[in-house]
């Protein structure tokens, strides 16, 4: 960025420095710290990492490997069904928290534990809860059935659901705060008119807060499964990717063969899931910059 | 619509709070099971815990006496592992705040020629996931020859809370009116002095708030850390917990206890500065 920016300084006329003011010399000084940081720790590595990934053998490893195509199956499990529930929920939490009550408020503050506390210790916490011999959930289903309870994480799919309740768990607070904003700044004029004319629930909500809140919403949705495709904690912390390597997500699959000391698989791997993001930082891009 | 004072019984009102407690209930509830099952492990003595009481018989202190004397092969670092953690996140944040700082000034206040841009690429970077990000990242760290050691993990949390930080501050600074400048320029103050002296104290509340965002970010990591960091005495406190899982025998009540402890600071930190928290850091979101 600042060698184009020079450059398209330094071509007419007399050298960089007597061009510009000293102001500008100063924006370009303050500037720079973080240039540098971009340069060498997101440019960098990008082309690096894309670079590593260009061999062709490396894709026919991965088409060869079944736990790769597990996980890309549960990354857009994860995506379209995970983050479209979060939402629906953090959506209707929003009209939720939005009721002024004191012990609403207090609940607010309490709700955004999740997001405020680190994610590995509570994740741990909810590894343990579901712990077949030893947790608290079967302890209980124990002593109301008399019947041992399921061996939670060694099924894949529940394991995988559980995942993504873990994530919900961590990040809906955050949406839902957002969501919130979004909501007040609706005009209260607008619903007490509508409660003038009769309007039910519904009718307010389909033609006064959806209409004012749609493009935050799907804006927040598109952020959130680009976001989500970096989720690590929630499926490591919680499953490992077990049992069998059955509930990897792209994200720990790159930090599986990682470890496994396959970075150019790693990489092949990330640069096979660009289908789901770059459609996505599309449709992002095209919203922001409306 | 009530009077203040009056209170009218109605069955109506009767309805409503109970459609809301219905919502209220299962909200609280799933909010805090898991934070309140940790809490409890902290708590409870090693038979209780695994038992599945939902209040131990004996309630104890001992398991934070034992995380506190470093009585167990896998607490044998812990203060050290704490101090890790601590000066990672402080050194994230202050290095986030002037970096950040300097970059918002530069492209809100003095208008540098590809300012916009640069910001633009900047949040580029929360288009790459997380994970997808550390893969090369962890890679370039070592051939920059930074693994293992902890400024590898300060600059990978920098480059991740600058974006943020500058998009936030800039919405900040273009508030501040252009009248102040150009006064301040008028009595003859050279930029460096407007900086310093005009610019940074009315800042101060976002400050704070990115300050906080990023010292939280830091201590709160664990994939990054993970990565980059391995030796026992030089990681941080989540990676210490993670490798809790290694053995088959783990010291859950332990864990617990040392999660708990691990959780409390950035949840004071937060409730500490939510007021500026919750406004400075969304005020960007309602923009459009």
């Amino acid at each position: 960025m600042a060698i184009t920016l020079s450059g398209d300084q330094a071509l007419p006329g007399p050298p960089l420095s007597s061009r510009l003011t000293p102001a500008q010399v100063w924006g370009i000084i303050l500037l720079a710290p973080y240039l540098l940081v971009f340069l060498a720790f997101v440019v960098y590595p990008v082309c690096y990492g894309l670079w590593l990934a260009r061999a062709p053998a490396n894709y026919v490893a991965l088409y060869n490997d079944p736990i790769f195509a597990r996980a890309a199956v549960n990354t857009l499990i994860f995506l379209v069904i995970g983050i479209n529930i979060k939402m629906l929920i953090a959506l209707f939490l929003s009209g939720f928290f939005a009721v002024q009550r004191p012990w609403i408020k207090w609940l607010s503050v309490i709700f955004i534990l999740p997001w405020a506390v680190p994610s590995i210790p509570t994740i741990l916490s909810v590894r343990f809860m579901f712990n077949p011999e030893w947790g608290m959930v079967n302890h209980f289903i124990f002593s109301l059935t008399g019947e041992d309870g399921p061996n939670w994480l060694n099924d894949p799919t529940v394991a995988l659901t559980m995942a993504i309740g873990v994530h919900i768990w961590k990040s809906l607070p955050f949406w839902t705060l957002i969501l919130i904003t979004g909501r007040l700044a609706i005009s209260h004029d607008l619903f007490e008119a509508a409660e003038v004319d009769g309007a039910s629930w519904w009718q307010k909500f389909r033609y006064i807060t959806w209409p004012s809140m749609q493009t935050l919403y799907i804006t927040c949705t598109l952020l959130s499964m680009i976001w989500t495709l970096g989720d690590f904690n929630s499926v490591y912390l919680l499953t490992g990717g077990g049992p069998a390597d059955l509930t990897h997500v792209l994200a720990t699959l790159g930090i599986r063969y990682l470890r496994l000391d396959q970075l150019s698989l790693a990489m092949a791997s990330i640069v096979c899931a660009m289908p789901f993001v770059l459609p996505l930082v599309y449709f992002m891009m095209k919203r922001l910059s409306r | 619509m009530k009077l203040p004072g009056v209170s009218e019984f109605s069955w109506r009102d009767v309805a409503t709070e109970a459609r809301l407690l219905l919502i209220g209930i299962p909200v609280f509830l799933w909010t805090m099971i898991p934070i309140y099952h940790m809490f409890l492990f902290a708590i409870s003595p090693k038979e209780d815990a695994f038992s599945g009481k939902l209040w131990p018989d004996h309630p104890t202190l001992h398991n934070f006496e034992i995380v506190f004397k470093q009585q167990h092969y896998f607490l044998r670092d812990f203060y050290i592992q704490f101090w890790n953690s601590t000066v990672i996140a402080v050194s994230v944040g202050v290095l986030t705040l002037v970096i950040a700082t300097g970059a918002a000034f530069s492209i809100s206040r003095l208008k540098v020629p590809g300012g916009r841009a640069v910001m633009n690429l900047a949040l580029f970077t929360y288009f790459i996931p997380a994970a997808f990000l550390a893969v090369p990242m962890y890679r370039t760290m070592g051939n920059y020859g930074l693994l293992n050691n902890h400024w590898s993990l300060i600059l990978a949390m920098v480059t991740i809370a600058s974006p943020y930080a500058i998009w936030v501050l800039k919405q900040a600074s273009d508030k501040l009116p252009v009248e102040l400048d150009e006064a301040a320029v008028m009595d003859g103050a050279t930029t460096l002095q407007i900086f310093r002296l005009v610019y940074v104290p009315l800042m101060m509340p976002s400050l704070v708030a990115i300050g906080t965002y990023a010292v939280l970010l830091a201590w709160n990591e664990y994939l990054y850390a993970f990565l980059l960091l391995s030796n026992d005495r030089e990681i941080t406190l989540p990676v210490a917990l993670g490798n809790f899982l290694a053995a088959d025998d783990s010291p859950w009540e332990l864990l617990m206890t040392t999660g708990f402890i691990y959780a409390l600071p950035p949840a004071a930190i937060y409730y500490a500065f939510r007021r500026y928290m919750v406004g400075g850091l969304t005020a960007g979101a309602v923009k459009s």
